[in-house]
């Protein structure tokens, strides 16, 4: 371990959440825990990004009173990309509500394997 | 400035526009539009490679009024311009020669919406193409990743949903792993631009100030790319996914979504990682012990495979397998062996998905081995397409596959220590490819007395002169293999 | 041998495979003549058989094949989780000024942004003028998201509504005249639409901006649908005003932006006041884009609700 595990440790935090997310998605069967999963996943990278930009003391980069100095503010680039990849993320999360509701609606289950199996059984 | 310098920008600019605009639009003016713009990028694109050609310089366009670490950049080399016209003609292709196909299985008031992702499809692929940041990379990968979803689940019966779903859940936890590795090189390094990415991993590789988290970045960038692409052990949506989908769907999907990930990732080994830090790391063995193993599993799924489409979709796992190999075997060379067999299996697996429609149609639709005896008589196109496909993907000379085939084994021997592996390797894959590929043209060629519709090339002319066209271009690539691994060599160059 | 090479001519002619799975054989028979009942009893064995094959059962062998794949994943995850913590324990302290993320990018960003970019929201003057490529593709997702929800979800408009249709249509269960809802909606819809519009309006002056704007817009059409219902809604958004909408704003973030790239790459000059800065007249294109966006992301959510709920507007 190295030596700045206990100062980072928002980020070891986002660490394990995102892999907290990873085991939702391995170990459950139910579709819709597993679109949970990602979004922890994606939450998790977020969080990470986010706390990349933070400095102590700094505020938020909305420039107040004219002051302009790097002494101020915190790196306004991290909140830039999170609100990029937030937007990413509602729209693949959409996508995959939307593709589980067709599922669902055609085999009346949420698992996945169940699914495969009745598609093998088809035989299509 | 010459104006032609800003092509690259054009053709992204171009391709979202008629994305945007198809929304509003009929069927078939989108079909046109989509035609229209993916022949305007095509023709600048060749113009572009032309003026790079002659100036031998790199033409680096900022996007917007500020320079390149804060604004966004995009940057076009020989290899890029290159890749652009090939991914735009194996586009056009595809679309003209599945388009019969998607009037069929698609319906008929979704086809603008199908368009739009072809068009959007198209401008991710380029964006991925020329950019120089890592996080529009980042961003186009997602467009890209949806538009591919949505190639796969537009024609709609329970398989390709499913495929969608396995698609999606396996490329975000890529995309996840990308980003993770996008955000922990930004943390060490400050820079999302590639060139200044590069510039301060080297001083951090020879400062050894990172070691632990830039080791860790390479592997979450690669593992990412990985899984998106449809490496070995994440290939199982694979068969599905291009099995049961639309054709077009299917050719773009198996030549252009995977390879354009992997061009993505030796952008990434070249220009972000730098070659030599890369080669250090010893990730290139996984790769290449990765890529050895899908080159073996790939072809042991498609021998046991009984539907052809199913089959041809397996042996691009086998294919993927080869252009990790070739990065794996981490020498110049190799990359060239890679790169060239990026454009050898784009243009022949295209090629074998519109060549095996042809033949399902002439089998009363059926895609299983037994319906489809004597079906290249039937329809005779698209067995000599099947067939010359077939004859690429073994690798008999004239043809393209003979060629990367060739540079893999040459790449092989100037690596003395994965010589050994990868030359069995390639061997037996070339035998269990050449098993399942036979045995099909076999059967398509041999006689039988049950009469089936027969389909004449006058019947289906567009259908007919696509396969010429794909027949023409693999043996285009077979043929004139010198220059075009005098220009791989000379983009990669580039990158430097 | 012999048994193999009778596989191997299975193979070659492609009958139904045998030989790599080791499931049972379910080659058709010879077409005999046969009774109506036989046939039936055998298909209706073919099925159970399948079924046999593909259920789940409880045999013991699934049980501990699944726990092992259990004990697997966690394990997987373990290690994941370790490994990267080792990385983050070698990461830059967070929180401290001095590491390699607080460059001269940031500085400039900071230092200079409100002049160059007439922002007084740094961070909006980053997204939609310094990076305005990646927030053009970020657009262009949610465009493309909304594509793919309309191919899953939509209705077929042709086919001709029967009764199981009927039945599903959301209309009869959806709520009727539920009076607390509908008046605090009544209260809350304006506020929130107005809310949404100033985030948007202020998106370049303070924390907002198109999609958080355009979030907010679009739960107030959403509370507004559950609250009234889709007849109130249809008058004045259907599947026509969502493609205008949508086409219209991407399509001038498309050109406005097309014209900005233009001219900074051939050094042209962009006759684009930037404004008196604070104002909200000000900042040039990106109170405009901000407006696209925000019409963009607005739409997009209340069309993923409409398809979600019965997939139509």
């Amino acid at each position: 371990m190295g030596p700045n595990l206990w100062a980072n440790f928002g980020e070891a935090v986002s660490m394990i959440l995102f892999c907290i997310g990873f085991a939702n998605l391995l170990l459950h069967k139910n579709l819709i825990k597993k679109i949970i999963g990602l979004n922890i996943m994606d939450s998790s990278i977020y969080l990470f990004l986010a706390l990349k930009g933070y400095i102590n003391g700094h505020t938020v980069p909305i420039v107040v009173d004219g002051v302009q100095s790097v002494d101020a503010y915190i790196n306004p680039i991290p909140s830039g990309l999170v609100l990029t990849g937030i937007v990413v993320s509602v729209s693949v999360t959409a996508l995959m509500l939307s593709l589980t509701i067709r599922l669902y609606r055609r085999y009346q289950t949420l698992d996945l394997d169940e699914i495969s199996k009745r598609l093998k059984k088809e035989g299509l | 400035m010459d104006f032609i310098c800003n092509f690259p920008f054009f053709s992204i600019m171009i391709s979202m526009f008629s994305g945007i605009v198809s929304s509003v639009l009929g069927r078939k003016a989108a079909k046109w539009l989509n035609l229209i713009s993916i022949w305007v990028i095509w023709f600048l694109s060749a113009v572009l490679l032309y003026y790079i050609f002659g100036t031998g310089e790199i033409i680096v366009y900022k996007m917007g009024h500020f320079p390149a670490p804060w604004g966004n950049e995009i940057r076009a080399g020989l290899l890029e311009a290159g890749l652009a016209l090939f991914f735009c003609s194996i586009m056009l292709l595809s679309m003209t020669g599945g388009r019969k196909k998607l009037m069929g299985e698609v319906v008929e008031e979704k086809h603008n919406l199908y368009y739009i992702l072809v068009d959007l499809m198209l401008a991710s692929l380029l964006a991925l193409i020329y950019t120089n940041d890592l996080f529009t990379a980042y961003v186009f990968v997602e467009i890209n990743t949806i538009s591919a979803c949505g190639l796969i689940m537009i024609r709609q019966n329970g398989r390709t949903i499913e495929a969608a779903v396995r698609y999606m859940i396996m490329s975000l936890l890529g995309s996840g792993l990308l980003l993770m590795g996008i955000c922990m090189l930004y943390d060490i390094t400050g820079h999302l631009l590639m060139s200044n990415i590069r510039d301060a991993v080297s001083s951090i590789y020879s400062a050894g100030t990172y070691p632990v988290p830039l080791t860790v970045t390479i592997i979450l960038l690669t593992c990412g790319l990985a899984m998106k692409s449809a490496l070995f052990p994440f290939h199982t949506w694979v068969a599905d996914a291009y099995g049961y989908s639309t054709v077009s769907s299917a050719a773009i999907l198996s030549s252009l979504v995977s390879k354009g990930y992997i061009i993505l990732l030796i952008k990434i080994i070249y220009r972000v990682i730098g070659f030599e830090v890369y080669r250090a790391s010893h990730i290139i063995d996984v790769v290449f012990v990765f890529g050895l193993a899908g080159m073996i599993m790939g072809s042991l799924s498609a021998i046991r495979e009984n539907d052809i489409r199913r089959m041809i979709a397996y042996s691009s796992v086998a294919q993927i397998g080869y252009i990790y190999m070739g990065i794996g075997l981490g020498t110049r060379y190799a990359m060239i062996a890679s790169i060239f067999h990026i454009l050898s299996h784009a243009a022949t697996k295209s090629m074998l998905f519109i060549g095996a429609i042809g033949l399902t149609d002439v089998s009363k639709g059926s895609r299983h081995f037994a319906e489809l005896t004597g079906s290249g008589y039937r329809h005779r196109i698209a067995g000599i397409t099947f067939a010359v496909g077939s004859l690429s993907m073994v690798g008999i000379p004239l043809f393209s596959g003979f060629i990367s085939k060739l540079l893999f084994a040459q790449a092989a021997v100037l690596n003395t220590r994965k010589m050994l592996p990868a030359l069995i390797v390639l061997a037996i894959s070339t035998i269990l490819n050449a098993i399942y590929f036979m045995k099909t043209v076999i059967r398509i060629y041999t006689p039988t007395e049950e009469e089936g519709e027969t389909i004449t090339m006058k019947q289906e002319k567009v259908y007919a002169l696509t396969c010429i066209c794909f027949i023409g271009l693999n043996i285009f690539i077979g043929m004139c293999s010198q220059p075009i691994v005098d220009w791989i060599g000379a983009g990669i160059d580039m990158f430097a | 041998m012999k048994k193999l090479t009778n596989k191997l001519l299975d193979w070659l002619n492609a009958e139904d495979q045998s030989v790599f799975d080791d499931a049972m054989e379910l080659k058709m028979q010879e077409p005999k003549e046969e009774k109506e009942e036989t046939v039936q009893q055998r298909m209706r064995d073919r099925l159970h058989i399948k079924d046999e094959v593909y259920s789940e059962g409880e045999s013991k062998e699934v049980k501990v094949l699944r726990i092992i794949y259990r004990i697997l994943a966690i394990i997987l995850c373990g290690f994941i989780a370790y490994n990267l913590l080792i990385a983050v324990s070698w990461l830059p302290r967070t929180g401290e000024f001095d590491k390699p993320v607080n460059n001269e990018v940031s500085a400039r960003y900071i230092e200079k942004g409100l002049q160059e970019t007439g922002a007084v929201n740094i961070v909006t003057g980053m997204i939609l003028d310094y990076r305005a490529f990646d927030t053009f593709g970020e657009s262009n997702v949610l465009n493309i998201a909304t594509i793919t929800v309309l191919i899953l979800l939509r209705r077929n408009k042709k086919k001709l509504p029967n009764e199981i249709e009927e039945k599903e249509n959301d209309r009869l269960l959806e709520p009727k005249n539920d009076v607390i809802l509908q008046k605090a909606a009544t209260f809350l819809v304006p506020a929130i639409f107005l809310f949404g519009i100033y985030v948007i309006l202020n998106g370049h002056l303070s924390p907002g901006g198109g999609f958080s704007g355009g979030a907010i817009i679009g739960a107030g059409l959403i509370l507004y649908v559950s609250a009234f219902g889709f007849e109130k809604t249809e008058k004045f958004f259907t599947e026509k005003t969502q493609k205008v909408i949508s086409l219209s704003a991407l399509l001038f973030y498309c050109l406005a932006k097309s014209y900005s790239f233009f001219t900074g790459a051939n050094e042209l000059e962009s006759h684009i006041p930037l404004g008196k800065a604070g104002a909200i007249l000000s900042s040039g294109l990106i109170l405009p884009l901000n407006i696209c966006v925000g019409l963009v992301v607005a739409v997009t959510m209340y069309t993923f609700y409409c398809m979600f709920r019965k997939g139509e507007f």
